[in-house]
């Protein structure tokens, strides 16, 4: 028997590379290539008068220096809007260069090529630019006030509206037994991967072609854009993503300015181009996300039963909209969680201020969605006097209830519709482990010690696995090696290690057979990307796909060669053989051989393979028809709609009575993925999730000042938490499969951000008794929080009374 | 205007090595760029994220806070010097593959070269490795955006088990 390899927690394959230093990263390749960087805006939002470049002409290594007006048609016109919406209205998106006016600080006005990096940046600090300021709308408040536009031609800076609702919620409140209405606010984060973006240009004169190698998160559409762009067909592009170092979400957005920026100039430079960003371009010309405000109106009845849930909020998208609003989507949808409400009514609008852009974040959007849901739910207990794990249950779905139909469109235009789940399961395994129950024994002995502890609690479901498809190749070849590839990407999420356990198991070969491409057009130019914990749904489906489709043509072949019939044959360890007879047998890399009837014997093995050496049975052609030579597979696979994983976050929290610190005590995680690949990389990714989801809760966030300046815009002071910060995560699995797909599995990328700041939210409060009402949180703010509740500024909690939205 | 260059001469991971480079270049440049050695990564350049660690004559530094004349005449361990001469992997090494301490593996060769120091001078003040606590404080120069840092600090004790199972002679005396 093979040993089974779906669903086993192996040692990951991509590692002895990558310990040894032989990881190969964007800044890694393109030794000796030209070194490209930019001229970027020091204003929030300016016009440009003048860039004078007379200081920067005798710098020895100057190679080239662009501005606006030096870029040829396609690539002088704005970037894409990548995803269109009808309530998008007025979606805007930048050029690659500023075309007479800056909306961010950051955004890119003139590009350098140098012969070295360092003599790039001292030709960058020689140009001069000349800049008109223009009044910078900054905040959310700010932007809605709309006293200052960031587009003249977008009324209100409103990109986008957006209703979306199930029955009459306004009414559904307004009837309620009980009603509640409030304020929250969610801070602007950003997924910081520990290497920025990147891109190496390397044009082929002789054949007109260029190899791209981006630090993406989707090397297929970098590809169609950058061919797009510069009027080439896409057969003349290739896009390769090299081991990329992180990417969260910000390496999804594409095509960035330098992408096409980069690959044009090598082609006009009729050389290689490489660019590599700095931490504080990152921080000012990347991407962030998160920041909301949103207004709460919430109807219910005595056991705490969500009656009708009316939600406002607005989202913050930054200066323009290239990954149009899928974020608030996101939020507007995923905010029910497991929970069915009466009748739900969301809108929002999405609004321009002089910013980075808001794209999606690890989590995109959710992490609002559930903060809201979950303050409203523990807002709902406090006021009832009803415990906060018990109002939570009130309002779950139940296991018998899926599909369960939320009646909205999720953010893949498709019905939202929760495959599978176990919600009460869940809660309970979490409060098990975190000590729920016991809880109030212990906070009640800590504070006789003059501690404050607290508890809190959330839960989510995730959409992940959306569409529209993914695909995998499958290949054996004549030393019964496997090549398995697929179009998205890896950011370290060990796809190299999931999709060869798939392949393992389901072609029954050794798993040092077998290797994984992923993200190289190369080898698969169809795909659409790795974001929203679709990974392992889409192409470890495919890729299963795939090596069914294999198979069945590797057991054919194999009967024929057997004299058997193929479904008495197996496949164990790369050799097919008869069920009960093992000896009558023949192995998977000959069966290869016999896959590709060849006129030339190059080696020994394909000596077997050639024409007078086969037997010439009957008198169809060598390759029949409907088949094709080789031992390959390749499918595709294309749900139907998401499907939606679930977890449940507990927490207790000690919050220092002086210095209002904020230490996490036990952190515990309920996850259900559906069927898991490979336990301990899903385990390694609710880690990675859940301190992505500490920092958002308790350190990070982007400081801007009135005037657009992004004042913490370094690691000195934007503060990523280090391991003295980020506590042990105890974590269960629960594994729910999903019935939309071969595999039955769901996504995990994503899962471990979304509730946290919820969690750590309801724990202070529990702690403190003073109302939380916006994350990020530090002990500064906490501190002032008691001094305002204190005199009766701020809200306790316990405090029965429903306030007004302002 | 052009730049004067001077001859920089230094011991990386054992090997004499030298390569021209003007004044201003980082150490951490130098050693990706002039000497090919790319396993040591650059995040921030600002000497926060630890990326860049390598040790200089047995201690830990960041490459990106140094300049590379200033190495001159010293010794250099860079990842690429952790595992053994015929390529196989060290035991602080093998240690992170074991407990699945490295995600996109960006920020890896800065721990081990951190973790590779710590775990030595735990053992040469004659203990078995490092405490909780010390593991904590010698890793909180390191940043990880992957992991969540819990299965990195598994790996540091891991690492001193299997440096304390092969004794001295496997690995740890960089
Ligand atoms: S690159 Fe040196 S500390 Fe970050
Ligand atoms: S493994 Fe990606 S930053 Fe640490």
């Amino acid at each position: 028997m093979t040993t089974r390899m779906f669903g086993e927690p192996i040692q990951r394959r991509e590692d002895p590379r990558l310990l040894a230093g032989r990881g190969r990263y964007l800044d890694d390749l393109g030794h000796g290539a030209l070194a490209a960087a930019f001229v970027r805006s020091p204003h929030a939002h300016a016009r440009v008068l003048d860039i004078d470049v007379t200081d920067a002409l005798d710098v020895d290594g100057l190679v080239a220096i662009y501005t606006y007006e030096d870029l040829p048609e396609r690539v002088a016109d704005p970037l894409p809007l990548l995803i269109p919406h009808p309530a998008l209205t007025h979606g805007r998106t930048g050029y690659p260069l500023a075309n007479g006016i800056v909306r961010h600080v950051g955004e890119p006005v003139a590009m350098v090529v140098a012969t070295d990096p360092y003599v790039a940046e001292d030709i960058v600090d020689l140009i001069q630019v000349n800049f008109e300021p223009l009044p910078a709308v900054v905040g959310i408040e700010n932007a809605v006030r709309a006293e200052r536009l960031v587009h003249d031609d977008v009324p209100g800076n409103v990109g986008a509206h957006l209703v979306q609702e199930v029955g009459d919620a306004p009414l559904a409140v307004d009837t309620a037994p009980h009603r509640l209405e409030f304020r929250l606010d969610i801070e602007r984060s950003a997924s910081t991967p520990l290497e920025g973006r990147g891109v190496y240009a390397r044009p082929d004169a002789s054949d007109g072609s260029i190899r791209v190698y981006s630090s993406t998160q989707t090397s297929t559409s970098v590809r169609f854009a950058i061919a797009a762009k510069l009027g080439l067909p896409a057969t003349k592009v290739e896009v390769i993503a090299p081991d990329v170092g992180g990417g969260f979400g910000v390496k999804i957005v594409h095509p960035w300015p330098e992408e096409i920026l980069v690959s044009w100039a090598a082609r006009v430079l009729g050389r290689e181009v490489k660019w590599a960003e700095d931490r504080r371009e990152h921080f000012v010309s990347s991407a962030h996300e998160r920041g909301q405000v949103q207004f709460v109106r919430v109807g219910f009845d005595d056991e705490g039963r969500v009656l009708g849930l009316d939600v406002r909020f607005l989202h913050d998208h930054g200066a323009y909209t290239p990954y149009g609003i899928i974020v608030p989507i996101i939020t507007s949808t995923q905010l029910l969680g497991p929970y069915k409400v009466g009748a739900y009514r969301a809108e929002f609008t999405s609004l321009y201020t002089n910013t980075v852009i808001v794209t999606p974040y690890r989590g995109a959007g959710r992490p609002q969605g559930v903060f809201c849901m979950e303050r409203t739910m523990d807002r709902i207990a406090e006021h009832l006097g009803r415990d906060r794990a018990e109002v939570r249950s009130a309002n779950f779905i139940q296991p018998h209830e899926f599909p369960y139909d939320q009646g909205l469109v999720f953010q893949d235009g498709r019905p939202l519709i929760y495959d599978s789940g176990n919600y009460p399961e869940a809660l309970e395994k979490v409060k098990e482990m975190i000590g729920w129950d016991e809880f109030p024994g212990r906070q009640e002995k800590a504070a006789a010690q003059g501690r404050r502890l607290g508890i809190g609690l959330a839960c989510y479901v995730e959409g992940t696995g959306v569409g529209p498809y993914e695909g995998g190749h499958v290949q054996v070849d004549s030393a019964g090696r496997v090549h398995v590839s697929t179009g998205l990407t890896s950011q370290g999420q060990g796809h190299g290690t999931v999709f060869a356990q798939i392949v393992a198991e389901e072609l029954g070969v050794p798993i040092d057979a077998v290797e994984v491409t992923t993200g190289d057009t190369r080898r698969f130019s169809y795909a659409v990307g790795t974001f929203a914990s679709r990974a392992a749904v889409l192409s470890g489906n495919a890729i299963a796909l795939a090596c069914r489709r294999l198979r069945e043509k590797a057991l054919r072949i194999a009967g024929e060669a057997l004299e058997a019939d193929p479904g008495d044959l197996e496949i164990v360890d790369g050799i097919v053989r008869v069920v009960g007879n093992p000896r009558t047998a023949i192995p998977l890399r000959t069966v290869a051989v016999l896959a590709n009837p060849l006129r030339y014997a190059f080696d020994e093995e394909a000596v077997r393979a050639t024409q007078f050496a086969r037997s010439s049975g009957d008198d169809g052609p060598p390759v029949p028809e409907d088949d094709e030579p080789g031992l390959e597979g390749r499918d595709y696979y294309s749900p139907v709609r998401s499907t939606f994983a679930s977890g449940m976050h507990a927490a207790v929290v000690e919050v220092d009575p002086d210095t209002a610190e904020v230490r996490i005590l036990r952190y515990a995680v309920v996850h259900d993925c559906g069927r898991m690949i490979n336990p301990t990389i899903v385990e390694g990714q609710v880690h990675g999730g859940v301190a992505q989801g500490i920092a958002g809760a308790l350190y990070e966030r982007m400081a801007y000042d009135e005037s657009g300046q992004l004042l913490n815009a370094s690691f000195m002071d934007f503060l990523m938490p280090y391991a003295t910060e980020i506590p042990r995560i105890t974590t269960g699995h629960l594994e729910t499969p999903s019935p939309l797909n071969p595999l039955g599995i769901k996504g995990a990328g994503e899962a471990g951000v979304i509730p946290v700041s919820a969690v750590i939210a309801s724990a202070i409060e529990d702690a403190e008794g003073i109302r939380i009402a916006r994350m990020p949180i530090s002990p500064d703010e906490l501190f002032w929080l008691r001094r305002r509740a204190e005199t009766g500024e701020v809200e306790r909690t316990g405090v029965v009374k429903s306030d007004r939205a302002p | 205007m052009s730049e004067d260059v001077y001859e920089i001469r230094l011991t990386v991971n054992g090997v004499p090595r030298s390569a021209r480079a003007p004044a201003r270049r980082l150490l951490s440049d130098f050693l990706r760029h002039d000497l090919g050695l790319t396993g040591t990564h650059v995040g921030c350049e600002h000497g926060v994220c630890g990326c860049c660690t390598v040790l200089l004559d047995g201690a830990p530094v960041r490459s990106c806070l140094m300049f590379a004349v200033s190495a001159r005449a010293h010794e250099v361990t860079t990842v690429e010097g952790l595992g053994g001469p015929d390529g196989s992997l060290g035991p602080v090494q093998r240690a992170f593959q074991e407990c699945h301490a490295l995600q996109c593996g960006f920020c890896t060769p800065g721990f081990l070269v951190a973790v590779t120091a710590l775990v030595r001078d735990a053992r040469a003040a004659g203990r078995a490795g490092p405490t909780e606590e010390e593991v904590l404080e010698g890793i909180s120069g390191n940043l990880c955006r992957c992991t969540g840092y819990q299965n990195i600090v598994k790996a540091v004790h891991r690492a001193a088990d299997l440096m304390a199972e092969h004794g001295a002679e496997d690995g740890g005396e960089p």
